[in-house]
């Protein structure tokens, strides 16, 4: 039977890794590929970059990145942020990317998933939905509501709903990140998760709040996650993939353990 | 030189670095003669059976591979669709296959395990379990976890050619061989150290 996935996410602006990482372990910092690297060797599942890169002079850079990694790293790996157009997908996929991920686009746009699907298969096209609670309404009668560009804009959309959709037109996997979890590193957002992971039938990524080995037990067992995305609570060095790989197995959860 | 087999099915590129990053003399080609020329081919790809099968028949495909196999008899690893389409058929588009070995393909149905309904396609790493030696295997556990994205298995008629199993609410055949075919439906050029390990077996195999 699968394994819960332990996914590292990097973001990365201008060819770079941002925000306070501190590798040790002698890991060139702010290379994203040495660093992709240093979580391969470590075990992680997959990666994901985020590319945040404000201007799109600068996306070239990203794809470099992306077909450096593509001959380093033997896992699958994702490519999000930016993706507007099924070019932007075909420039990542062909330079050995597995899959892309699109957020805003989708929620703008929902056709790029069908496209994206239709081009190179569900598999490949992943939906990332960036999600606040708010107060139960009509028109978001699960109290959750998408967000787009980066958390400032409000959508008015049910976020259980969108996954939905986002299932229906094509997506092969959804990752929900929850805004008002993400860097607290307090927990993902249990609930959240659940409510989405229940709603639909495809592979749910778990985003936002992991701060210790015990918060992916929980979103993996009470949210019901087939994913987990760490980001601080490895680049800081406080855990090693390894590390939470042997709490959790020891717990009883599925985990890839020969790497 | 090692030839990757284009028939079109997704991106080939993957298995391309791999077997590049082991340090052999690789090539993605659709040309019948570069073919030929292979000291042994992969025939990997992701996408439908029927489309596939398509493309294999119209570029002459179908019929070279067939010798190859069977009379010129190269290491042949096939990989994802790959290990679906040498089959004799598949309900994926109903199609007919290349019938290198008896048997069909089957969709995984949705099923209730333990408290969780299981998802189709599977996506993720899941354990191989090795049912019979092969040099494949050579330096690599048993149970070892690989990575899977697939809606369909296969399902052999001659049981004694499955090598490897899993399990996905079934129990189905992962790896199988039979000569000098040898067949994955995970896919090596992502499982990590351990899918490294068997591309290379592969590579350096002497059937």
């Amino acid at each position: 039977m699968l394994t819960k996935r332990i996914i590292p996410c990097l973001d990365v602006r201008d060819g770079k890794v941002t925000k306070g990482v501190e590798f040790k372990n002698n890991v060139d910092l702010g290379d994203p590929v040495a660093m992709a690297k240093f979580y391969y060797q470590e075990g992680a599942d997959e990666i994901v970059f985020y590319d945040i890169t404000a201007s799109s002079d600068a996306r070239n850079i990203m794809i470099d990145v992306v077909s450096r990694t593509a001959e380093t790293i033997f896992i699958p790996y994702s490519v999000g942020g930016g993706i507007r157009t099924l070019e932007d997908m075909r420039r990542v996929i062909l330079a050995g990317g597995e899959k892309v991920s699109v957020n805003s686009a989708a929620v703008l746009h929902p056709n790029i998933i069908t496209e994206g699907k239709r081009a190179f298969g569900s598999q490949c096209i992943v939906l990332s939905m960036d999600v606040k609670a708010v107060q139960p309404s009509p028109a978001i009668p699960s109290g959750y509501e998408i967000y787009i560009h980066g958390g400032r804009k409000a959508m008015g959309m049910d976020a259980v709903e969108w996954a939905k959709r986002g299932e229906e037109l094509g997506a092969g996997e959804l990752v929900v990140n929850s805004i008002d979890a993400d860097g607290t590193t307090a927990g993902f957002e249990l609930n959240l998760t659940r409510r989405i992971a229940e709603a639909v039938g495809i592979p749910v990524i778990a985003s936002g709040g992991a701060g210790k080995p015990q918060h992916l037990y929980d979103v993996f067992t009470k949210g019901k996650a087939d994913a987990a995305i760490v980001a601080s609570m490895v680049h800081f060095g406080t855990y090693k993939i390894s590390e939470i790989k042997h709490y959790l197995q020891k717990r009883g959860v599925r985990i890839r353990t020969s790497y | 030189m090692i030839a990757i087999i284009d028939y079109k099915a997704g991106n080939l590129t993957s298995v391309l670095r791999a077997v590049k990053h082991l340090g052999h003399d690789v090539e993605i080609t659709r040309d019948h003669e570069r073919i030929r020329q292979a000291e042994r081919l992969i025939f990997p790809g992701v996408g439908a059976a029927g489309a596939a099968m398509d493309v294999l028949r119209r570029e002459g495909l179908a019929e070279l591979v067939k010798e190859q196999v069977l009379d010129k008899r190269k290491p042949f690893l096939a990989i994802c669709i790959g290990i679906q389409i040498i089959f004799e058929n598949s309900e994926e588009d109903d199609a007919q296959c290349l019938g290198l070995l008896p048997g069909t393909v089957k969709l995984f149905r949705e099923t209730e395990w333990e408290d969780e309904t299981l998802k189709v396609p599977q996506i993720g790493w899941n354990r191989l379990y090795q049912v019979q030696e092969h040099p494949i295997f050579n330096g690599v556990q048993d149970d070892a976890e690989v990575y899977f994205v697939n809606s369909y298995y296969c399902e052999p008629k001659n049981a004694s050619q499955i090598i490897g199993e899993s399990e996905y609410g079934v129990r189905f055949a992962c790896a199988v061989a039979k000569d000098n075919l040898v067949a994955t439906q995970f896919h090596l050029e992502k499982s990590g150290p351990i899918g490294l390990r068997m591309l290379n077996n592969f590579c350096e195999w002497r059937p």
